[in-house]
């Protein structure tokens, strides 16, 4: 294998960690918080994708430079409003009861599903990304390379950064954190608990959707990429530790590395190495890499 | 045994028992006779096979205290195993073993996985169980749908046929049902014994209060390591009844709505009791067939989601739950439970 | 139990389950009697990523029942719709439902290959019913462990693919391509096809197999052959979309030879950078957008009165509306007489000759298989709408691509190292 390749394997694998950080953050956050394991995640992906889509197509169509940034804010929102009407009318009412929220949002998994399929069909689209970030452009050792890709990379550090702060430096955050310690103190603080849950849901899930609109415009949009990216998100935190960032960073970089390095390597077995992964995490450290022993 | 036969349970556990043990011979009287075979393999022998696979995670859920979503894939070990290694099996991969050997290896195999999937997830508890299990759930369906040179890809494995049984060719419905329904009356029969044995009475224990039990000298690690090994034996033996029963094995028969269909169907029934997962199976299975009549086709997702959905709502601890629920408030009607708070957790 | 069943009979009592009751009354009176009505279930995918294709299939078929007023030789045809996700077990769980609770006389479909194979399976343990393919493609089906009872009158994946491998060596005049393919069955049916022509007439081969359900081919798009003069991509919808797409962004500009599923209006209506690189791709397989044809203009008229039909029928429309044409003739030739266990059916079955919509025409051989035309096609924009364009047909391909069945068969099943890829010697 030539420098240049193996860079460019390298660097694939860089930019496919990117799009399951960004995904994979909002799982965590919301698990972080509320210990609620949102197995509906890859369904807000796909709202997200399919309701951006649906503001997108028409936009672009008429030629509008800002049709793609439409498209993301909607699916942003699309993807919060559904996290935020599961909080508050399912999951709020059985917090702590972990297993059955665990099964209530399989069960809404298989619903939307099945409705996206009835609004939208099962052929696969995709977003066009608007001219200023498609292309190729030069990167050192590799050569050309897609734009967009590295673009995925840009908007994972942001959003890496934004969450830190928010974590780190504002009110909300302050409360996110008390409540991952002790939820119990922190209701006797006198803050709104609910609340800040309905706001961390909405946050986590603003995240799947916009993980769905960049993920639309790398791959295809079709049935079973709720699947997928459920799956991704789980494999992800459980390598990096539940409900931390930085975590959550490590494991999408490994994931995203074994994944490239692997269909280039021996394709017929690259998926069990994303699994050897796990498992070799699991066995050393059952918290997983940056997280927290129980 | 006379006086359990008088009790309620007793009483009951005998009719069920019988009626399932005539039911070859009523339901000609009930329809024409291709729709009574139809009946018997694929409503009945179909529910009886599913329902062994799904009582090896309400086992699990009930004694142990943990969801498992890998036992559709132990299933799947254990049919990939002889669906690999029998004679006859179409691609032949390795071939030259007769089901006689073929089986037992298999359900090996499947008991084999079942110990590694406890110990990845022994030091976990709850909640990550079951996303530790799902991830390997669907680790082991991509590895099978992209492997060719083991288990033929996307394709599967076609023409695995079953044994002849005293002569007479699997395929037989009155064959697969008796030699299913033997099954699971003996695995159904041995959950029972098991939970009352020394080994079950710990288990619970670790459910209920695991530093209790580690305070008094056992090993909790082992014994939820074995506790996977037994309900690995028990998908193991549902999954090579399902293998044959499907005439082979493909990918989509360990994929992620196979996965969930059993979660699906043990929770309908109820993770309360072994027995919910048969009956959970069964409701599964006519819905699974008749939807198409009953409701439209193309939406049976959304109609078995939202069935899902409610039971998980309104009734925690499923069918089985709902009808104790049914009875208790019939016989007080002056003092109502807390429902929301009852079977939050199954066990 | 008892409640189980006694719901059973409440459905039935509703009427829901008229279907059902209807399959009692038949069984009582056999299905000679000429006002019996005839039954046909027919399986297609209506869930998941194919779902689309197997409306369009039912979409077909329904044109064509109603064309005949649901009525053939006085009976009334009676029409059971089931639905598989295109996995051989479910699948298999439809089609003993409509053989065993539904007592259908014929069966019409699946939609995927996998799922034809099990079917084919199924349909050897039969006596008396008859199963018709519906879209599915895979050659196994009816090149190996044939079944009596199962009738393809669509040609497969390697006849596909018949033509285009002299075409991109005589008329195109490359020397050496890279195929991209899916690591599966279809695709080593597809590239067998395509390598067997064009290695024997000189070509030069590297193949990038990739496991089905990939979505991200940029490793893969990076370790392409400088060398090569053209890219033949064999994949399949969603897989087929991504490296298209992903090949754009990586400014990938070698002339694009496509597999037979890649030029469909799946891919076409899609949005995306891929379309660029499309408009000229030259492909073979049983159809085109645009046929010169009357059978194919006046088929296409019809289709489009449908509800929901798109601008062109879909290779799903057009195989299931073949096959159904076949069962709908022979009915008609033994004037909806079954009887004798369809022996008579089967076999005047197994004899039709047709024009397919395509205006292709179509024969059974031995194996009851389609030996039928294959078309070049190249993707060209009318009136701004992408589409496939027949401009070259190679007429009477049969299974075996020409080659006699033994000599075929001894080049073994295609797999990811048996690519066809044989040198004239």
């Amino acid at each position: 294998m030539s420098l240049q390749l193996f860079l460019t394997i390298i660097l694939n694998g860089l930019t496919l960690a990117a799009l399951y950080f960004i995904v994979a953050s909002g799982f965590s956050l919301i698990f972080g918080l509320m210990r609620t394991v949102n197995m509906a995640h890859g369904s807000l992906y796909m709202v997200g994708a399919y309701i951006g889509y649906a503001l997108w197509e028409p936009l672009y169509d008429q030629d509008a430079w800002y049709a793609w940034y439409i498209g993301v804010l909607a699916g942003m929102a699309a993807a919060a409003a559904v996290g935020v009407v599961m909080q508050k009318t399912l999951l709020g009412w059985m917090q702590g009861q972990e297993l059955r929220q665990a099964l209530v949002t399989i069960g809404l998994s298989i619903i939307v599903a099945d409705q996206i399929l009835a609004g939208f069909g099962g052929n696969p689209r995709q977003f066009f990304a608007p001219d200023a970030i498609f292309g190729s452009s030069y990167v050192p050792g590799v050569g050309r390379y897609p734009t967009f890709r590295l673009f995925q990379i840009g908007v994972a550090v942001a959003v890496g950064i934004g969450l830190w702060l928010l974590l780190n430096r504002t009110k909300v955050g302050l409360m996110i954190r008390a409540g991952v310690d002790d939820r119990a103190m922190l209701s006797a603080c006198g803050v709104n608990v609910p609340v800040v849950n309905i706001v961390v849901f909405a946050l986590g899930a603003a995240l799947a959707g916009l993980g769905g609109v960049i993920g639309a415009t790398a791959q295809p949009l079709a049935q079973g990429v709720d699947g997928r990216f459920l799956l991704i998100s789980l494999v992800v935190v459980i390598v990096g530790g539940m409900g931390s960032i930085t975590g959550t960073a490590i494991g999408a970089i490994l994931v995203g590395l074994a994944e490239q390095v692997g269909q280039a390597l021996f394709p017929t077995y690259s998926v069990i190495l994303t699994f050897v992964i796990m498992v070799v995490v699991l066995a050393l450290r059952p918290q997983g890499i940056m997280g927290r022993a129980p | 045994m006379i006086a359990w036969l008088r009790t309620p349970v007793g009483m009951w556990s005998t009719i069920v028992l019988g009626a399932l043990l005539c039911l070859p011979a009523i339901l000609p009287e009930l329809m024409p006779e291709n729709q009574a075979r139809f009946w018997l393999a694929n409503i009945f022998g179909r529910a009886i096979i599913y329902g062994i696979i799904a009582m090896s995670l309400t086992f699990l859920a009930t004694y142990g205290g943990f969801v498992s979503l890998a036992q559709m894939s132990l299933a799947g070990v254990a049919g990939y195993v002889v669906a690999v290694t029998v004679n006859g099996a179409v691609p032949s991969i390795v071939g030259g073993l007769s089901y006689l050997t073929a089986i037992p290896l298999g359900v090996f195999a499947a008991v084999a996985a079942a110990l590694f999937v406890g110990l990845v997830s022994v030091r976990t508890r709850d909640i990550y169980l079951l996303m530790i299990t799902l991830a390997l759930a669907m680790g082991f369906f991509r590895f099978v749908e992209t492997n060719i040179a083991w288990f033929n890809g996307y394709e599967g494995i076609r023409n695995v046929l079953g044994p002849t049984v005293f002569g007479l060719p699997f395929r037989d419905p009155h064959v697969l049902y008796y030699v299913s329904l033997a099954t699971a009356i003996s695995l159904y029969a041995g959950v029972l014994y098991l939970v009352r044995s020394p080994f079950g009475l710990v288990l619970q224990g670790i459910r209920d209060n695991p530093r209790r039990i580690a305070a008094l000298g056992y090993n909790v690690a082992h014994h939820r390591i074995a506790a996977f090994g037994v309900a690995g034996f028990i998908a193991g033996c549902g999954g090579v009844l399902a293998t044959i029963y499907n005439i082979g094995i493909s990918p989509g028969s360990v994929g992620l709505s196979a996965t969930v269909n059993v979660l699906i169907m043990s929770v309908i029934g109820g993770l309360g009791h072994p027995i919910g997962a048969f009956i959970g199976s069964l409701i599964f299975a006519f819905f699974d067939t008749f939807a198409a009549s009953i409701y439209d086709r193309n939406r049976f997702n959304t109609l078995i989601g939202v069935v899902f959905l409610i039971i998980v709502l309104v009734s925690p601890d499923g069918v089985i739950g709902f009808a104790k629920r049914a009875r208790a408030f019939a016989k007080e009607k002056a003092a109502p439970k807390d429902w929301s708070r009852q079977g939050s957790k199954p066990g | 139990m008892s409640i189980r069943l006694s719901r059973r009979y409440a459905l039935k009592g509703a009427g829901a389950l008229a279907v059902t009751a209807a399959a009692g009354a038949s069984l009582k009176s056999p299905a000679i009697a000429q006002n019996a009505p005839i039954r046909i279930g027919s399986v297609a995918t209506l869930e998941g990523p194919f779902a689309t294709g197997g409306q369009d299939g039912y979409r077909a078929m329904e044109m064509l029942f109603q064309a005949e007023n649901m009525t053939i030789g006085g009976r009334r045809i009676e029409w059971i719709r089931e639905s598989s996700n295109a996995q051989a077990d479910v699948a298999l769980a439809r089609a003993r439902k409509l053989i065993e609770q539904d007592n259908v006389d014929i069966i019409i479909g699946p939609l995927s290959g996998a799922e034809g194979i099990a079917m084919k399976d199924y349909s050897a343990t039969l006596t008396g019913k008859t199963i018709v393919n519906g879209s599915s493609g895979a050659a196994d089906t009816t090149l190996r462990n044939p079944s009596r009872n199962f009738f393809r009158f669509n040609t497969d994946g390697t006849q596909w693919m018949a033509g285009l491998g002299n075409y991109v060596r005589r008329t195109l005049n490359v020397s050496e391509v890279t195929v991209v393919a899916g690591d599966y069955a279809f695709p080593y049916a597809q590239v067998f096809g395509f390598s067997l022509e064009f290695c024997r007439a000189g070509g030069r081969a590297n193949y990038l197999w990739s496991p089905l359900g990939t979505t991200d081919f940029a490793s893969q798009i990076a370790q392409i052959p400088r060398s090569s003069g053209a890219l033949v991509v064999v994949h399949g919808g969603t897989d087929g979309l991504a490296f298209m797409t992903q090949y754009a962004q990586a400014g990938g500009n070698l002339p694009i030879i496509g597999g037979s599923i890649m030029a469909d209006q799946t891919m076409l209506s899609a949005r995306g950078p891929h379309r660029r690189l499309m408009v000229g791709m030259v492909a073979a397989g049983p159809m085109a957008d645009v046929i010169d044809d009357p059978n194919w203009t006046d088929f296409v008229a019809r289709y489009r009165r449908m509800p929901g039909a798109f601008p062109s029928p879909s290779i799903h429309a057009v195989n299931f509306a073949t096959n159904t044409m076949a069962v709908i003739r022979a009915l008609k030739e033994v004037n909806g007489d079954l009887s004798g266990n369809q022996a008579n059916f089967q076999r005047v079955l197994a004899a039709q000759k047709f024009k397919a919509p395509t205006g292709a025409d179509v024969s059974l051989d031995h194996n009851r298989q389609a030996i039928s035309d294959i078309f070049l096609t190249r993707i060209e924009e009318r009136n701004n709408q992408p589409m496939t364009v027949a401009f070259q047909r190679a007429t009477q391909i049969n299974q075996t691509l020409g080659t006699p069945e033994a000599a075929f068969l001894a080049l073994g099943a295609p797999s990811r190292t048996n690519t066809g890829c044989i040198a004239a010697s």
